[in-house]
């Protein structure tokens, strides 16, 4: 049979520090870049490339038959009263243009305390490319959100997120013990940070298919790290006097290859969406493309290191007050066994297996 | 007992796979026909059952909110002026009546001219104005300062009704338009006071926005001026109309200064097909309030301003109480001016000449399209509150099939790529995950039909997305049962321990996926995208168990069972 891994024995939490560098290293990256841009970028203060639907503004589809050139296009719809359009051709088409037209007017706004609505950026659109010639230019696709409704679903945008990641930890806490959900969700936390962070660095458009994107990485990010949670559960049954730290390599190692194929086999299919899944899906497809490298990384490197890192810390607390073990049913081992003093230094004898 | 088992399985899978393929690809409400096995037959069924979104389909998706700070606004201003009236009425000297109104708090304030006659005039106006504790206002006064303040609770219950009453009329504007297939629903939180309304097939909403958001607030109004045969006295500018008041500049409660476009000009203007043509506006200055508003029309309708003549106008009938008001002000008012003012702009001016009673019309130039939608708009009732649109989509259908086109190849290939590495990787068992995967495939889209769920863009994505998700419980059991049969297991009992042991662990991830999932439902109410993410990925959890773990199994079953003892090796 065809195998990826033949026993393999890595000390993966040996290499704890530099997982943990680089990752602080990545997020450091996408957050500095973001903040850079945010305080000190010259012109244009947006940490993100945010979409129309956390920003507000409007988004115009046109298809030409000829399209004409683009910088004719743009003094047209300068000329229609519209400020500060972006048109970008469209990669996958030739003759389409996507329109987008910040929210305008939004100073004065601010100074009447009325919060505008959208703006009606799509009939000065339409109005201005009639002069391409009849029936040449049609209008296929518009996407305008006001104000309100953006400042809304930025609000639930994060909400969502955050909702998502409390109602996880409260499972694995459950299931397992809430230090396992607590690095379970750090991980994911931190894959979230990682790909928020290549969206700013590559400025990527952030719309609402990408909250949905980094939704769906949070589910497979945590699978993940079940996977392996639940091996270590079992392994820890198997051989109770192996250390956490052994007990912990000894499961990543064991359930690597069905990491690394899953992992493989989503990519493929984010992969595909990349490649074919057209213009409007690209940011999602992008934002799952590296989720999913993140994740699968993040489970082995991020999620195990600070699980043991701190149960350790807990049972270095309970021995100082002694009293009673705080194991659920689901490790029945007595806290002197537990910590072992093996556990600073792997013993290779004991994964043999 | 083992054989038994495998029977009640087969028989299981069987009736949910038929039963699945007949949802996905059969006829719905006919019955079945030998033309529904055709290709172009199973084509015709499925685009039937699958319900596509707007963004696959084409059309319209508008969110509009409600003012409802305006409706807050108006009710504080239009008491402010009864309060003061009602005080005069009594007797009693008012220096200043005015209504504060900022959001969150709304209040009309009376400066008496005697603060020692407070709470006679509190008395007073009350008796007549609706401003009491169990109406919602709260009273107050320092001095000769009267305050009467709207609670929060009320303002939360008035902006509902606001919103309930818009929904109402929006609701007959649209059937009245006659919009094919519209859906009109609440969006969003509870004090969000949006709507959203979607219309398939829809590309340029900009007539049915236009006509949606037409506040046709209409009132018929006394205009400040000295009667006829003198003209009705109009300025240049606003400035001039409000030096006339002598109130330093402000208006006061009982008058308002309005636009007016006039008519007369309008003649000389060579460009009659258009009648948005830019006009001199003059000013008027009218009495507040008005003599009757819309809320008292009995009828609109739009008709042709003379014979042949393209421009058009609006006939209007009043209902019985509008009418007995309106006939007993023109009775006392004869060659005074009145003014029809629509939407805070003076249409026309004309004298009384005689008793009114319940007939008027609008003039305006008014083609013939803008005036049916007005008078469509006056005869559905003024909306209570101006509102806005927050949210405009329209797909044109070209760039659906695109987005439908593109979808299905990303699908394809997605499919391809984790098939053929499935079969590569696990040969004969990978035959099995691939039956799994086919099969979740189709109760997923059965799924969808069933509860009637929108097929999107990101629901298509949602579904590449468990081709990889519904593989992964396939290859945590195979891995488990290669590890098994590594560790000198029969291959019978590595099956066995495989699926027991994975078991455990598909379920962990399943449920967390599902306790998020449940999470996201709740707190994604203003984006319907997210939700329905979520609801699809639910979905495709529990059919995961069922053809991942139950399907795969009884094939393993079948399979070691023909082997019978000698199941010495297995294709995995």
């Amino acid at each position: 049979m065809f195998r990826l891994f033949h026993e393999i024995n890595v000390d993966w939490l040996g290499k704890r520090r530099f997982f943990i560098g680089l990752s602080i290293l990545l997020m450091l990256a996408g957050m500095g870049t973001a903040l850079y841009r945010h305080r000190f970028h010259p012109n244009g203060s947006e940490a993100f490339n945010l979409g129309v639907d956390f920003k507000g503004g409007t988004v115009v589809t046109v298809r030409f038959k000829q399209p004409p050139p683009v910088e004719q296009l743009r003094s047209s719809i300068q000329s229609a009263g519209i400020h500060d359009a972006v048109i970008q051709p469209v990669l996958d088409k030739s003759g389409e243009f996507l329109i987008k037209v910040p929210q305008q007017g939004a100073a004065q706004s601010e100074a009447t305390q009325t919060q505008a609505g959208v703006d009606a950026a799509r009939s000065k659109v339409a109005a201005s490319v009639k002069g391409f010639g009849e029936g040449n230019a049609e209008i296929i696709g518009t996407e305008a959100v006001g104000e309100i409704a953006s400042k809304q679903l930025r609000t639930q945008a994060i909400a969502v997120t955050v909702a998502a990641l409390i109602g996880m930890l409260v499972f694995i806490a459950f299931r397992f013990e809430w230090t396992y959900g607590a690095a379970a969700v750090i991980a994911v936390f931190h894959t979230v940070l990682v790909t928020l962070g290549l969206f700013a660095i590559f400025q990527i458009e952030i719309n609402l298919t990408v909250i949905a994107a980094l939704l769906t990485l949070v589910g497979f990010d945590v699978n993940d790290s079940i996977v392996i949670f639940d091996r270590i559960r079992e392994n820890r049954k198997l051989y109770r006097r192996m250390s956490l730290y052994d007990v912990t390599n000894l499961s990543i190692n064991q359930t690597l290859s069905r990491t690394v194929i899953t992992s493989g086999l989503v990519f493929l299919s984010a992969v595909s969406l990349v490649l074919l899944g057209g213009q409007t899906l690209r940011p999602f497809s992008l934002a799952l493309l590296m989720g999913i490298m993140f994740g699968t990384y993040d489970t082995i490197a991020v999620a195990g290191p600070i699980m043991v890192w701190w149960e350790r810390k807990l049972e270095a607390a309970n021995k100082v007050s002694v009293t009673t073990s705080r194991d659920s049913g689901l490790q029945t081992q007595p806290a002197g066994q537990r910590n072992g003093k093996g556990v600073g230094k792997p013993s290779r004898a004991a994964l043999k297996n | 007992m083992k054989k038994k088992n495998l029977l009640q399985r087969s028989i299981v899978i069987a009736v949910v796979s038929i039963a699945a393929l007949y949802v996905v690809f059969g006829p719905h409400g006919r019955r079945p026909h030998l033309k529904d096995l055709t290709p172009s037959g199973i084509k015709a069924n499925l685009a039937q059952n699958i319900r596509l979104g707007l963004d696959l389909k084409g059309g319209s998706h508008l969110v509009m909110r409600v003012k409802t700070e305006e409706f807050l606004k108006r009710l504080t201003e239009d008491n402010a002026t009864a309060a003061q009236n009602a005080a005069r009425d009594g007797g009693f000297e008012i220096k200043e009546a005015r209504a504060q109104t900022s959001p969150g708090n709304y209040s009309v304030i009376l400066t008496a001219g005697d603060p020692a006659k407070a709470n006679e005039i509190r008395e007073a106006v009350q008796k007549k104005v609706d401003l009491h504790e169990n109406a919602g206002w709260s009273f107050s006064a320092s001095g000769a300062t009267l305050t009467w303040s709207m609670n929060g609770a009320t303002q939360k219950a008035l902006a509902e009704s606001a919103t309930d009453q818009a929904y109402k009329i929006i609701d007959s504007r649209i059937n009245a338009v006659g919009v094919a297939e519209p859906t009109l629903q609440r969006h969003g939180g509870q004090n969000s006071h949006q709507i959203l309304l979607q219309m398939p097939g829809i590309q340029d909403p900009e007539r049915v926005k236009q006509l949606l958001a037409g506040q046709s607030h209409l009132e018929l109004v006394h205009v400040v001026s000295p009667g006829s045969p003198t003209p009705a006295q109009t300025y240049a500018t606003k400035e001039e109309a409000i030096a006339t008041l002598n109130s330093g500049g402000n208006i006061p409660v009982n008058r308002r200064v309005l636009p007016y476009l006039e008519r007369t000009e309008l003649a000389t203007t060579t460009d009659t097909n258009n009648p948005n043509a830019p006009k001199p506006t003059r000013w008027v200055v009218v009495e507040s309030p008005a003599i009757i508003d819309g809320s008292e029309l009995r009828n609109a309708s739009a008709i042709q301003a003379s014979a042949g003549a393209e421009d058009y106008q609006i006939q209007f009938a009043l209902k019985k109480n509008g009418a007995d008001k309106f006939g007993a002000w023109t009775g006392s008012n004869i060659n005074e001016y009145m003014g029809v003012v629509l939407n805070d702009e003076v249409k026309s001016i004309a004298f009384i000449k005689s008793q009114i009673f319940d007939s008027g019309e609008i003039t305006g130039r008014f083609s013939k399209q803008s005036a049916d939608d007005l008078a469509l708009t006056l005869r559905s009732g003024a909306l209570p509150a101006p509102i806005e649109y927050q949210e405009e989509r329209t797909v044109g259908p070209s760039l659906g099939q695109d987005s439908i086109r593109a979808g299905v190849r990303a699908s394809l290939l997605g499919l391809g790529l984790v098939v053929f590495f499935m079969l590569i990787y696990y040969r004969g068992s990978g035959i099995n995950a691939v039956v799994a995967l086919l099969l979740n495939m189709i109760l997923m889209m059965a799924g969808l039909i069933i509860f009637g769920a929108t097929l999107t863009l990101p629901g298509i994505a949602g579904i590449i997305l468990t081709i990889g998700m519904a593989v992964d419980s396939n290859v945590l059991i195979f891995e488990r049962i290669r590890e098994e049969m590594r560790s000198g297991k029969t291959i019978p009992s590595a099956v066995e321990q495989g699926f027991k042991h994975a078991f455990v662990t598909i379920i962990d991830t399943h449920v967390t996926t599902i306790v998020s999932s449940v999470f996201l439902y709740f707190f994604s109410s203003g984006a319907p995208l997210i939700r329905g993410f979520a609801v699809t990925l639910v979905l495709g959890l529990v059919i995961n168990l069922f053809s991942a773990v139950y399907v795969s199994r009884t094939i393993f079953i079948w399979l070691l069972g023909r082997k019978g003892r000698r199941a010495d090796s297995l294709s995995i």
